[in-house]
């Protein structure tokens, strides 16, 4: 227990450091839990923990991540993609497999171990490069969703290829280790029922799990979900959401499928369920904790004294590896016509091997296919491999996507027509405000660099532009100096504060409209010259505060004026924090800034405490009676004695 | 059984000595239809299909309001100038209010003898509800003196609240079961609680 702890704490510990330090960087999570994993791995192995067997149990957290990879896919999609899968999947197997053993072959290995090296070198990392496309938001790509064909394929033919392997056997290392392959092959009888069984009637199991995963989930989801929901308990969701994904894999093992597409399917058949959201959120959080558990145990599983007693080595074949499987990759990219940046995504994405290499050289070395001595020394080459991924893909990022990007600005993009209001950003804030200025008849010109919103905005006939507004060269392209209103709409705060600057000095006659994400970037806004700021979730929150207020009874035209006294009221303080906040001092030590807060604050809670009207003096005004005393007062001056009537 | 439905525009419903427990009154009469504009309409983007639906739809439109100004609140206003359409209400094709009735209940924060010509109002309160009363006519309908309240203000003081809320009720449910007579009442220049012109049930 103690020892648990210890472990759960050191590796947590060790995420919760190098990841923000990574992220920061630039570099993405995966390489920060592998460089966590490589910091601690001295003092994981003085306290002989058995790092190997704790990336097995992470290896789960791939297939969670197939699961949530299957909700966020249709079935509909998933038979759109079903040639890529088999055809570049396929290939990308074969391919590889076949040119890793020619090269073998010419380093004097037999047939059989370079088939079998061959086989375990042509899968991918489907945990880095899955958890990485998903970060940089590029799954939905023409790269990345080719990337994950090969990656799905991949993970299937697993199961075969474990099949497969074991009639590679050299009859000269059965000996040695035979006592091993036995102890494995004991643990793995005990749970896959199927192996006793023939042909067909293996079959006949397999389709059967298979339908029963399609059925069950389609069918047996709502009620039992509905079952849970009588007792009001959150985590009795979490449990069942594990309950589920575990159960399944479970069910693949025993009837020897790939758990991965056993959970993939399931999610793919929960994919239009209303409980969608539900499991993901569920399981989210178990599969980044054990992919980076994942992660880490790759990195402390790194052999250094084995890496530098052949460092040449290792790192040559790591390169000519990663070279290799680049160009199997870039070629059938050509093939099957994934171009521009996505092709670069894709080559370089999938160039490393993959932690299904480590299960199969393990079980290539019980079952004698693979001498020992080698086996070490391409786990080596396939963490290496896998440490340089992330690497690859900042290659990918900061030096091939702007390429690209820049290339595709040039060319079909002359702006041709200018509109008198110009769109900065076509996101989920910009279309709408688009949408309403079309509506009521303006023209305007929509600046955006998002190719892939674009084209489909371009379907629907309306006039978008691909291009960085903050280029001044684009800027004047599109109208600039014509233009009477700049909506600034883009998702980057620091970009928007930067583009309000240049335009507030440079074309001081346009009307800019910003949406600023909180507080602080209205203050940086303001600063930068924007005076028509408009916070992005202020509105919604109104209107949900709002509807608490009438939930609660409120009469909703009270609750109206509530909302609207607290917003002039919250506009006021914002403004008066505004004109003295400045960006080059850090909030809490600008004076000004301070006093303004506080005496704010002491306000607000005068007004709390009743002690004051301020705030609600000015929703009250309307229509508050006079006194009975001064409605008397009035009428004997006017002559009428209220008493009489 | 006439259709009656009564539209009620106060907003500062909260403060109300008076409207708001004829409104509450009113809510609870049966077989009426009882429409809070306030309520129905806080950010006054008043439906206007809706509106016209329920006026074909109702033999008799009564509109509950403190007068403000010498006129009515504004959402009500808001309201005649979306739903009283050219061609709905009045104008070439404009008679589908032709025939029914429209008839006010009103509080004014004045005493009576203010409402007089020697009185610091200076009009009777009819001379600022003619708007309305011509409004009524131009839609071709009848115009029965409205259910007024005078010094409404002082009212809880005076215990005038409880018999015109009363009153009020009674009036809508003779109105409902077509025991109102309103020919006395277009003869009549307001009414009040006590003179009300309700026929005995049968």
């Amino acid at each position: 227990m103690d020892e648990i702890l210890l472990l759960a704490f050191l590796f947590l510990v060790a995420g919760v450091i190098a990841v923000p330090i990574a992220s920061r960087l630039g570099l993405g999570s995966v390489l920060g839990y592998l460089i966590a994993g490589i910091a601690i791995s001295p003092l994981l192995h003085q306290l002989h923990v058995d790092v190997v067997s704790i990336q097995h149990i992470a290896e789960f957290g791939v297939v969670m991540m197939l699961f949530l990879v299957g909700l966020e896919l249709e079935p509909r999609m998933l038979w759109s993609m079903r040639h890529r899968l088999l055809g570049l999947g396929g290939l990308q197997v074969v391919l590889t497999a076949a040119a890793v053993m020619v090269i073998a072959r010419m380093f004097g290995q037999t047939w059989s171990v370079a088939l079998a090296v061959g086989l375990v070198l042509s899968l991918s990392s489907t945990a880095i490069v899955l958890q990485t496309l998903n970060e940089k938001g590029l799954m939905k790509s023409d790269g990345g969703q080719s990337s994950f064909s090969v990656l799905l394929f991949q993970d299937i033919a697993v199961i075969p290829l474990l099949a497969f392997i074991p009639l590679l056997a050299l009859p000269e290392l059965m000996d040695v280790a035979g006592a091993a392959a036995a102890s494995d092959d004991a643990h793995h009888v005990s749970l896959n029922l199927v192996e006793r069984l023939n042909g067909w009637q293996r079959a006949l199991v397999t389709a059967g799990a298979i339908g029963l995963v399609v059925v069950g989930g389609s069918f047996l989801t709502r009620p039992v979900f509905r079952f849970i929901a009588v007792a009001r308990l959150r985590e009795l969701f979490t449990a069942f959401a594990l309950v589920l994904v575990i159960g399944i894999a479970l069910l693949m093992i025993v009837v020897g499928l790939s758990p991965a597409l056993g959970t993939f399917l399931a999610g793919v058949v929960l994919a239009n369920s209303e409980y969608r959201h539900e499991l993901e959120s569920d399981i989210e959080p178990f599969k980044g904790l054990l992919l980076g558990l994942f992660f880490i145990t790759v990195g402390a599983a790194i052999r250094f004294d084995l890496l530098f007693a052949n460092l040449g080595g290792v790192v040559t074949m790591t390169f000519g590896l990663i070279a290799l499987k680049a160009m199997v990759l870039y070629t059938l990219s050509r093939v099957f016509k994934v171009s521009g940046s996505d092709r670069w995504l894709f080559t370089l994405g999938l160039a490393q091997a993959g932690e299904f290499g480590f299960v199969l050289l393990t079980f290539s070395v019980a079952n004698s296919v693979i001498p020992v001595a080698l086996a070490d020394q391409l786990l080596l080459v396939v963490m290496l491999s896998m440490l340089l991924t992330p690497l690859l893909f900042i290659l990918y990022d900061k030096i091939i996507a702007p390429r690209f990007t820049a290339s595709q600005e040039r060319e079909p993009d002359e702006i041709d027509e200018q509109g008198s209001v110009l769109i900065a950003g076509h996101g989920r804030f910009g279309g709408i405000i688009n949408r309403i200025l079309l509506s009521a008849g303006f023209k305007t010109t929509v600046v955006d660099y998002q190719s892939e919103q674009l084209e489909m905005l371009r379907a629907f006939g309306v006039k978008v532009y691909f291009g960085d507004a903050m280029r001044p060269d684009l800027l004047h392209a599109a109208g600039i100096e014509e233009a009477k209103i700049l909506v600034v709409a883009i998702d980057e705060r620091e970009s928007a504060t930067e583009l309000i600057h240049y335009v507030t000095e440079n074309h001081p006659h346009v009307h800019i409209v910003v949406r600023a994400m909180d507080r602080l970037h209205v203050y940086e806004l303001w600063n930068a010259g924007a005076r028509d700021i408009i916070r992005e979730t202020f509105d919604s929150s109104l209107r949900a505060g709002r509807s608490a207020l009438e939930a609660l009874g409120m009469h909703p035209y009270d609750a109206e004026r509530q909302v609207r006294g607290f917003v002039i009221n919250d506009r006021e303080q914002m403004l008066s924090l505004a004109s003295v906040y400045d960006p080059d001092i850090p909030a809490h030590e600008n004076v000004e800034y301070v006093e303004k807060t506080k005496d704010f604050m002491d306000r607000y809670e005068q007004v709390m405490q009743g002690n004051s009207a301020a705030f609600g003096s000015r929703l009250d005004r309307g229509w508050v009676p006079p006194s009975l005393e001064d409605v008397e007062a009035e009428e004997e001056q006017a002559g009428n004695d209220p008493e009489e009537v | 059984m006439s259709k009656l439905i009564v539209y009620y525009a106060h907003p500062g419903h909260k403060y109300s000595h008076v409207n708001q427990v004829m409104a509450d009154a009113a809510g609870i009469v049966d077989n009426i239809t009882f429409v809070d504009l306030y309520r129905d309409y806080p950010r006054f983007d008043i439906d206007v299909n809706v509106e016209q639906k329920r006026l074909w739809e109702h033999d008799v439109v009564l509109l509950q309001f403190p007068v403000f100004w010498y006129s009515t609140p504004s959402i009500l206003k808001e309201w005649q100038d979306l739903v009283l359409e050219h061609g709905f209400a009045y104008g070439a094709g404009g008679d589908r209010l032709e025939g029914k009735k429209l008839m006010l209940a009103v509080t004014a924060a004045g005493p009576e003898e203010a409402y007089t010509h020697k009185g610091y109002q200076h009009y009777p309160i009819r001379v600022f509800l003619t708007p309305l009363e011509q409004t009524a006519r131009l839609c071709r309908m009848r115009f029965p003196a409205p259910y007024v309240l005078y010094s409404a203000l002082q009212a809880p003081v005076t215990g005038t609240v409880q018999p015109h809320v009363d009153g009020y009720r009674r009036l809508l449910e003779a109105i409902r079961d077509d025991r109102y007579d309103f020919d006395a009442a277009e003869k009549l220049d307001v009414v009040g609680y006590e003179n009300l012109p309700i026929r005995a049930k049968d």
